[in-house]
């Protein structure tokens, strides 16, 4: 690679993702990406799932620039206009683009979603990966916790913390995530203990790996993909869930244009002015599908029976 | 049915079999182009993983995956074609004229029924007749694969047998129906040594009452060559040689020799084993 | 023999509690002398991969006595201990973890230790197992059932142990291949002087590796005879001889 000319950079790329045996640490860990990206391609509906969500993502990043309608911005001479020309998905009952809206409102349901993922995913696999793997009264007690919150329906329990520190995102992401993390934490568990009985766990403690080592590099590792695959699968949920709560006054307040929030103020005008609700009901249903298509995807990728 | 010109055909005529897989760049062959006859006697087909022995086995069988293409010259049992038959009649071929035993009784028994029920549904299928006439020779096969106590057998799960006995379970269970054919796919290799040879005693005594022909399939070479008639010799989908048993130490192929070589003997001292070398043209096609 | 590499005294394994308690070893003893490979045979069920694991420590609720050099075992086992004794495991596709490359498995004891020079020991240890040192940077989906094993020898070695134990190391493999690991075994033990004690149901690999061998059933040693008698057949206890009986004679001319 020092003097070869430099006429076909991609194909050379190629060549060192495609090589039969890797020479160097980082080439080994470029070629598993590789492979993990060429299964995910071959799966056309888990792929498809990816292209809408990346859509989405890049609307939600860039998409407020584009319209020139202002999110806030009242105009009540326009109000409740079918989708037109102009106003594409309609206007609502105070003239605001709905368009606009929706995409104003991508950025709160997308940030929602990750944030729930980013805090109730490892905070599961952690407590459930170890719980797993140490057994005893880390266990027990993690699981009863467990049990706890699993016992009140996600929404109720959302409600009851959103009650108490009052409504907002930030407290309406807290309360999501509070019963996104048991489901999560058992799964890593079963995974956990099944995997401690490996002869690989029994090797690397024969080697004087301490617990935290074995939990943190050996026994996470397993259970990750299992966890990947379930937050993404629980998404629809926790967007719905986010939702519900917009829906109820408890989440985003408005002005917000929070999607949940949008469909409760468009419930009113269903019969006469339909696409108040139909703009956010689709773009959940949309952005769930896409969740559930990537994560049923995402399992052959992350954890291949055969490579 | 097929007629040929003989008075009496083989009782298993296999030429030119090939299964092939779709991979990612084409097809991949598992077997490219076996052929041999089967009378009724003990043939062995002995090789190592990935030889293509098992696939070897199933095919006969039909057992292979859908995306498997299976094509032959010939595929026939007693005259009748196998390859052209349909779904139906391989269901009425599989367990009624061949049968299949396979490695590890554990995953091939039905762990929530009992013995004596998974015995009389597999002679019911096939045969027809009365539950006292099915229970009656489900008892007498039992005896037959000495087994001591039959009856307290029959009430027994699969997960409750010992390695011996489950096979012995599932060698009374796929001989019953009297078929013409037996294959036995590594039937001991999950036993305990001191087993084998009782299994592999009741699997001849049974194969030899009935008449029937058997293809024992293994890695095992010394085994093979102390049970069996005649032993195929397989190596990357390919029969590499065919011989009579007990010709084996003569044996004239390079893959053959090197693989009797790298056993550790146990009458004598070596300093080191040998290691077989492959020879690249042993993977392409020796011309028919 | 002088002071023994590996002593095992009166040592007892029983699982379960009570009534349901079973047995699995019972009073099995032996000496393995510095150097000397040590062979254990049974058939499933004797107790001898029990042993290995009592032995390691893997297994800590055993009763009698592990001597290593003549000293108590540490219990639990301590980081001493394991830079004395290592083992390898049967199953090779199950002994390396899936999802971390070679060089990562192979780096973990060199970073628990804290030892230096660790790319080469690791290229140096690869070669010593036959393999190139790029096998460092494969995943183990991406070996053969040989080649892992070999890994696994070469993990066990990152320590400069004294003492390895082999459950079945070559079961799981073609006889192909396995003749090719137990040369490496074999290379290894002369090279460094090494003491083994393998496990195995195979009478002919315990034959060629070890120089004496127990024969273990139902949790017993029932003897214990150097492999000059075993091959001329001169074993006294009716299990020995139905064993020896059992294994087909090699394919030699008759």
């Amino acid at each position: 690679m020092t003097d070869a000319p430099v006429t076909q950079p991609r194909e050379s790329l190629r060549a060192w993702l495609r090589a039969p045996t890797a020479s160097s640490p980082r080439q080994a860990r470029a070629q598993a990406v590789w492979r993990g990206w060429q299964r995910l391609i071959a799966n056309r509906a888990a792929f498809a799932g990816l292209i809408v969500l990346v859509i989405l993502v890049t609307l939600a990043a860039i998409g407020p620039w584009l319209t020139p309608y202002s999110v806030m911005g009242q105009d009540l001479s326009v109000r409740l206009q079918p989708p037109s020309a102009q106003h594409l998905l309609g206007t609502d009952d105070l003239g605001r683009d709905i368009l606009t809206r929706i995409l104003y409102g991508a950025r709160i349901t997308l940030m929602m979603a990750a944030l729930v993922a980013v805090i109730a995913g490892p905070i599961g696999l952690a407590v459930g990966a170890t719980a797993g793997y140490l057994g005893g009264w880390f266990d027990v007690v993690a699981m009863r916790l467990v049990d706890v919150f699993l016992s009140f329906p996600s929404l109720i329990l959302a409600l009851a913390f959103v009650a108490a520190l009052g409504p907002g995102i930030e407290n309406a992401v807290i309360a999501i995530s509070l019963s996104a993390w048991p489901p999560i934490a058992r799964l890593a568990r079963a995974e956990a203990l099944t995997v401690r009985k490996s002869d690989y766990i029994a090797a690397a403690r024969l080697q004087g790996a301490s617990p935290m080592r074995l939990i943190l590099k050996h026994v996470m590792p397993i259970c990750l993909p299992s966890v990947v695959v379930r937050v993404t699968l629980n998404m629809a949920g926790i967007i719905l869930t986010a939702a519900g709560l917009g829906f109820l006054g408890l989440g985003a307040q408005p002005p917000s244009p929070e999607w949940g929030a949008m469909l409760a103020s468009g419930r009113q005008f269903m019969l006469t002015s339909w696409w108040l609700a139909a703009a956010p009901g689709a773009a959940i249903m949309l952005v769930s599908l896409s969740f559930n298509l990537l994560g049923d995807g995402l399992r052959d990728v992350l954890d291949p029976r055969n490579d | 049915m097929y007629w040929t010109l003989e008075m009496t055909d083989p009782l298993l005529e296999v030429r030119n079999l090939r299964v092939a897989y779709p991979s990612a760049h084409g097809y991949s062959d598992a077997l490219r182009g076996i052929s041999f006859t089967l009378g009724r006697e003990k043939l062995g087909i002995v090789g190592e993983s990935g030889s293509g022995k098992s696939t070897a086995g199933r095919a006969i069988m039909r057992l292979l995956p859908p995306k498997a293409r299976v094509t032959a010259d010939a595929l026939r049992l007693s005259g009748f074609d196998l390859l052209g038959a349909s779904e139906r009649q391989m269901r009425d071929i599989r367990g009624g004229r061949i049968a299949m035993i396979l490695q590890d009784p554990r995953y091939a028994l039905n762990p929530l029924k009992t013995v004596g029920a998974q015995i009389m549904e597999s002679y019911r299928i096939h045969i027809k007749g009365s539950r006292a006439e099915a229970r009656d020779r489900m008892l007498a096969m039992l005896e037959d694969v000495r087994i001591r106590d039959p009856r307290r057998v029959t009430g027994l799960y699969p997960h409750e047998l010992s390695g011996g006995m489950g096979q012995r379970v599932m060698i009374a269970m796929m001989l019953i129906p009297s078929p013409e054919l037996v294959i036995a796919d590594e039937p001991t290799s999950a036993l305990d040594v001191t087993v084998r040879g009782q299994i592999l005693d009741v699997l001849n005594e049974r194969v030899e009452a009935q008449g029937a022909g058997l293809i024992l399939i293994s890695h095992d070479l010394p085994l093979v060559s102390d049970f069996c008639d005649r032993v195929l010799v397989m190596y990357g989908g390919q029969i590499m040689e065919e011989l009579a048993a007990h010709d084996l130490s003569q044996a004239s192929h390079p893959y053959t020799i090197a693989l009797n070589a790298s056993l550790p003997p146990l009458d004598h001292a070596v300093d080191e084993l040998i290691v077989p070398e492959y020879d690249p043209s042993w993977m392409t096609e020796a011309p028919k | 023999m002088t002071t023994p590499s590996l002593e095992i005294v009166n040592l007892s394994v029983s699982f379960g509690h009570g009534r349901a308690s079973v047995q699995a070893v019972d009073k099995a003893s032996f000496r393995v002398a510095r150097g000397e490979a040590f062979g254990i045979i049974g058939e499933s069920g004797s107790g001898k991969s029990t042993i290995l694991r009592a032995i390691t420590g893997l297994h800590d609720g055993y009763d009698g006595e592990v001597m290593i050099n003549g000293k108590p075992a540490p219990r639990p086992r301590n980081r001493d201990f394991f830079k004395t004794v290592q083992m390898v495991f049967q199953d090779p596709y199950s002994s390396l973890h899936p999802r971390r490359m070679i060089r990562a498995t192979l780096m973990e004891p060199l970073e628990i230790y804290r030892l230096d020079r660790r790319e080469a020991r690791i290229a140096q240890v690869l070669v010593d197992v036959g393999l190139a040192p790029e096998f460092a940077y494969r995943y183990p989906h991406q070996l053969s059932g040989g080649q892992r094993q070999r890994v696994a020898v070469a993990r066990a070695l990152l320590l400069e142990p004294e003492i390895l134990l082999l459950d079945e190391p070559t079961s799981a493999l073609d006889v192909s291949v396995q003749a090719g690991v137990l040369n490496v075994l074999n290379a290894l033990r002369r090279a460094r002087g090494l003491s083994y004690v393998m496990v195995s149901h195979d009478l002919r690999v315990v034959a060629h590796m070890c120089s004496r061998i127990a024969v273990m059933t139902q949790g017993n040693i029932v003897e214990e005879l150097t492999v000059e008698d075993l091959r001329a057949q001169r074993a006294t206890q009716p299990y020995t001889r139905t064993l020896i009986a059992a294994s087909p004679a090699a394919v030699t001319a008759d």
